[in-house]
């Protein structure tokens, strides 16, 4: 196994490029450490692209922000102005893990470790936001909602790697909200979970929304009908209960050790639910 | 029995809370742990697993193994001769299989290799040819005709003939006519329950350092509950005598009953013999998962009668646990706990112990009691619904008591239910207001609590100090109890004792660290190894004044003429005799030696709130309050401790915890990730009280109580839980998807 802390993107990209055998990008390593242990991967080459130039920046960027792809938990947390216009990414982000595992995990990491249940992807998916990869014939954005492909997969290819992810500029009345159950209070993995963004317009009603569930399908997933049940409307029960009925016709979940095909299903639309209350509170709405 | 033994008595030491002996090495990171353990020229030792649930062991190949450079030795089954004893033999198959891997994760091979990379390295070149077998891991499709046998020809006599060949025992408890009884009730409740298998859940792996040398020689070091065990079971194994095997103890992070026994030990013996090199083996959390002994699983069914008013006129359960793939007599301690709480005129328990493809189960606290008592537990309590009755007076109106014919056959003498009953009673907690969504639960516990066989030295120092020797690894505080009492005996201060446990070659035989036994029968052997020294300090306080050795008694830490007649002479402290020892005869030293009787059964009453999440199934401890019975409290803060620690398991077990296995009979959740115990954030404080019926066995009043808290938790969870939905639940864990069914929000 050879380890690269790379100096310069091109160096990262043309390394992972180069190897024939398996490659994991370091970031926290909050994955890829503890699959080390597990004897669940054995790869020939590790790239730590933690020090890349800016890749724990966060900055301003036409409106909105850029979040570079290692930045960890508690440095975003830590970040005033990103965790008031974005609460619901910055609590997904925040409930990975413990004090320690925030210290070192990444969105990057959480988004291409692939899991169905990561935390941190149902809000970025339900924000539009857009991640700028690194590759061996250049950059290019893709949505956070095009990268996974399935438990353990997505669709970077061979030598590409995340740097930043772009955070579009707020609109007035915008806020959103992520909730996951887990049968403990911390230290645990997503039964299910659901992301709601929405923006309130000046009629007090949901103008814009979108939807995104967690740990009930191979990937996460968006949800327009769901979405579409509460634009328009100021989340009354009726609106609420489609809502959930949405939700769960777009899950497609698995019976496992975890929680069962119904449970899921269930809990996906209660989630739902109860996070568009959150939002809509977080963005001035009254019900 | 010895029940002749308490005497009342003011106490000056025990009772106080002073601080930990093994404190500052543990928050410093000094304390030795099993893993801990380093030796020149140590290797280190990996074991290999089967994957299969049930499979035959055709051929083992280590040729490939031993060839890779740093392997230095490679054990099967087959390097160990097969003991002749049934037990033995069962406790060595465990370790390292023969013939048939009989669960996910049996050993089936270890390596002792140079270090951990090329051990791991040689366990993937170890190549076993499996023929898969049919396996079954549930304990009712396991009594079924047809069902695979695990292993052939282990049924007893004493097992109706028809039964399942996986059925290796049966039990029967009780007395009266349960027919007649139901006959006389007014309402009558018949249920079932299933029960998962848990795990203790200690932080500490196994380890084990074994160093054997060519003259026979050998050491072994290991985290265990009881070394002096370790050794019979280990010299058993590798055919060699008690005196040549030396077993060392380390510091112990948790055991709950799962230390009990051995998994690794022998196996480290046997790479070190064959080796020629120290051999270290550590186990990752997944081998302890799939490979060392968690509890039975459980399915039962429970009828009891109740008169309106509330008195029990009959009860009946028929248990069936399965110990995983050997025989098992958990069972049996099921089957005699499960009404012990009730005085009863028409009482019976039927009991039958059946293999399923699943590890072999070890003692967790109060083992085989909690499930019966949950279930016996839950019916009570759906009756006290049924009937319009406050359920702590129908415990109360049916509580055993002194006199009380125990459904498993002994005469109770003085017992503690009722004062803790009415404890629990007058406590605030019980009638606190709740709200919506809200519903409280408790539940009586029960444990027999054991004595055995024990042996302390106490060295009494020059400089007027005292040395403890005792023989049980410390799991629960008991250094901290042991100096107590011995303080308290000797007067002197606790600070200048110092209480360690010595290993298989400094003391006689110590049973395990079991049946809450350690400050109840380690204490009653220190106390009277504390008079023979106290004894012997007279004799030469005599010697020294020249009076009769009757004319000497010890008070205050000192020896003094009993009475004007002895003479008049200034007392004499500890550590005046301790310093003059030299001239009036050479070190002094109490010693005592006995299989203790006369351990006091143990009753406790649990109260918990809880609040469910109609949409999502949860369930949130509100407030939890624990009432127990503790004899003595020697050192509180320890007591207090057992009962939180064993709500806390409780916790896990009734809404979490359990070993979930896939179709093809592998265990899913080996690992702290999915095998969910609680965390902090999900308890609430729990709160304790302390009752203090002496029990007459000890001198101090001393009752073991480190078994019942783990026994009550699951009923009274089980029993606020289905007020709360306004269901009853019958399975365990009650984890969120089964709530949710259970309430009919998913089909
Ligand atoms: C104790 C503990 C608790 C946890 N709790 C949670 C939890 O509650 N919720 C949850 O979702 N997860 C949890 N996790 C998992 C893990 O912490 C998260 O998935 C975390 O976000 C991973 O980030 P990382 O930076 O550590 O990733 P790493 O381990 O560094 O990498 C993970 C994967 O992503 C790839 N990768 C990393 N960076 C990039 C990049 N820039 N571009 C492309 N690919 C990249 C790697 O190749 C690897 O496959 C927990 C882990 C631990 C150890």
């Amino acid at each position: 196994m050879r380890y690269l802390a790379a100096q310069s993107v091109a160096e990262a990209t043309g390394a992972l490029a180069a190897e024939a055998g398996v490659t994991r990008i370091l970031s926290g390593g909050t994955d890829v450490l503890v699959q080390l242990k597990a004897g669940m991967v054995e790869p020939d080459l590790i790239v730590d692209v933690k020090k890349l130039p800016g890749m724990r920046e966060i900055r301003a960027e036409a409106g909105g922000f850029r979040v570079g792809a290692a930045v960890a938990g508690a440095e975003l947390g830590e970040h005033a102005a990103f965790c008031a216009a974005w609460p619901g990414v910055a609590e997904g982000f925040q409930l990975i893990g413990s004090t320690q595992v925030q210290g070192r995990a990444t969105m990057a990491g959480n988004l291409c470790n692939a899991s169905p249940a990561a935390d941190s992807v149902p809000a970025l998916v339900a924000g539009g936001v857009v991640a700028r990869i690194a590759g061996p014939g250049g950059e290019r954005d893709l949505p956070v909602a095009d990268i996974p492909a399935g438990p353990g997969k997505t669709n970077l290819k061979k030598g590409e790697f995340i740097t930043s992810f772009f955070f579009p500029a707020r609109a007035m009345g915008a806020s959103d909200a992520y909730l996951r159950f887990i049968p403990r209070t911390e230290m645990d993995i997503a039964v299910s979970s659901a992301a709601v963004n929405l923006t309130i317009g000046a009629d007090g009603k949901v103008s814009a929304a979108e939807v995104a569930l967690g740990a009930v399908a191979p990937t996460v997933v968006r949800v327009p009908a769901a979405a579409k049940a509460i634009i328009g409307t100021k989340l009354d029960d009726a609106a609420l209960a489609a809502m959930a009925k949405a939700c769960e016709a777009a899950c497609n979940p698995i019976d496992d050790k975890r929680g069962t095909i119904a449970f899921r299903t269930h809990t996906a639309g209660v989630l739902a639910c109860r996070a568009a209350r959150i939002a809509h509170e977080r963005a001035g709405g009254k019900a | 029995m010895a029940f002749d033994e308490y005497q009342k008595r003011e106490f000056k030491q025990v009772g106080t809370r002073p601080n930990r002996p093994d404190g500052v090495d543990k928050v410093t990171g000094r304390a030795m742990y099993g893993a801990d353990m380093t030796l020149p020229g140590m290797l280190i030792g990996r074991i290999l697993r089967s994957p299969h649930a049930h499979a035959k062991i055709k051929s083992i190949d280590a040729s490939a193994a031993l060839a890779l450079k740093g392997v230095k030795a490679v054990v099967t089954g087959d390097d160990f001769a097969r003991p002749e004893d049934d037990f033995l033999r069962d406790v060595q198959e465990n370790c390292m299989a023969r013939g048939k891997a009989l669960y996910d994760g049996h050993a089936v091979a270890a390596v002792a290799a140079i270090d951990a990379a090329t051990a791991k390295a040689a366990l993937k070149l170890i190549k076993v040819e499996y023929e898969i077998l049919p396996h079954v891991t549930d304990v009712d499709a396991a009594m079924k005709a047809g069902a695979p046998i695990v292993q052939e020809g282990r049924t007893l006599e004493n097992v109706p003939a028809g039964m399942s060949g996986n059925v290796t025992s049966h039990s029967e408890f009780g007395h009266g006519d349960p027919a007649a009884g139901f006959a006389k009730a007014d309402k009558v409740v018949e249920r079932s329950f299933k029960t998962a298998a848990t795990h203790q859940g200690y932080i500490e792996p196994h380890a084990a350092v074994a160093s054997v040398t060519t003259d026979g020689k050998a050491d072994l070091w290991c985290c265990t509950q009881g070394h002096f065990f370790v050794r019979t079971l280990c010299a058993g194994m590798m055919g060699m005598e008690a005196s040549q095997l030396r077993v060392t103890p380390s510091e112990i992070g948790g055991g709950f009953g799962g230390k009990t026994t051995v998994f690794i030990e022998p196996v480290a013996l046997m790479l070190s013999r064959k080796a020629g090199r120290p051999v270290k083996v550590v186990m990752t959390r997944d081998e302890v998962f799939r490979a060392t002994g968690p509890t039975v699983s459980t399915s039962i069914d429970v009828k009891i009668g109740m008169t309106k008013d509330g008195r029990i006129t009959a009860g009946e359960a028929y248990l069936r646990y399965s110990g995983g793939a050997f025989p098992c007599g958990t069972i049996d301690m099921g089957g005699q706990a499960a009404f012990a709480a009730y005085d009863l005129e028409h009482v019976r328990t039927y009991g039958w112990n059946v293999l399923t493809n699943r590890p072999k189960e070890a003692a967790y606290r109060a083992p085989g009691a909690p499930q019966a008592i949950y279930a016996v537990e839950s019916v009570v309590d759906e009756l006290c619904l049924a009937l319009k009755l406050d359920p702590l007076d129908v415990r109360l109106k049916n509580a055993a008591k002194k006199g009380t014919k125990s459904s498993y056959g002994p005469t109770f003498p003085d017992i503690g239910l009722v004062a803790t009953l009415e404890a629990a009673k007058k406590h605030p907690h019980y009638t606190a207001p709740l709200a919506e969504g809200q519903a409280r639960g408790l539940s009586c516990g029960f444990w027999f609590n054991f004595g055995g066989n024990t042996c302390v030295s106490l060295n009494v120092n020059t400089d007027g100090t005292v040395g403890i020797t005792e023989g049980n690894p410390d799991i629960g505080g008991s250094r901290a109890s042991v100096s107590l009492m011995a303080a308290e005996e000797l007067g002197i201060p606790y600070e200048q004792i110092r209480t360690i446990v010595a290993d298989t070659n400094s003391l006689g035989y110590n049973d395990v660290t079991d049946g809450s036994r350690v400050t109840f029968a380690v204490g009653l052997a220190t106390i009277k190894a504390a008079r023979d020294a106290v004894r012997k300090m007279c004799l030469r306080a005599a010697k020294i004044w020249d009076i009769d050795e009757e004319a000497v008694e010890w008070k205050d830490g000192a020896a003094v003429p009993a009475g004007p007649n002895a003479g008049r002479f200034p007392p004499m402290t500890l550590a005046e005799i301790a310093a003059d020892s030299f001239a009036t005869g050479g070190p002094i030293a109490g010693h005592h030696e006995v299989n203790v009787d006369g351990a006091g059964v143990s009753f406790g009453v649990h109260l918990v709130d809880v609040e469910v999440d109609r949409d999502t199934g949860a369930t949130k401890v509100l407030r939890y309050t624990i009432f127990q019975d503790a004899g003595k409290a020697v050192h509180p803060d320890y007591v207090e401790g057992q009962m939180q620690g064993g709500a806390v398991q409780g916790i896990g077990w009734a809404l979490n915890e359990e070993y979930i296995y896939g179709r093809d009979g592998r265990l899913q959740n080996a690992g702290f990730l999915d095998y969910r115990i609680p965390v902090a954030s999900d308890l609430p404080p729990i709160e304790t009280v302390i009752l203090e019926i002496p029990n007459p066995g000890h001198p101090y009043g001393v009752r073991g109580v480190g078994e019942t808290p783990i026994v009550p938790p699951l009923a009274a969870i089980s029993n606020a839980v289905s007020r709360a939905i306004g269901t009853r639940m019958c399975e365990l864990p009650m984890s969120p998807p089964r709530i949710l069914k259970a309430i009919g929000t998913t089909a």
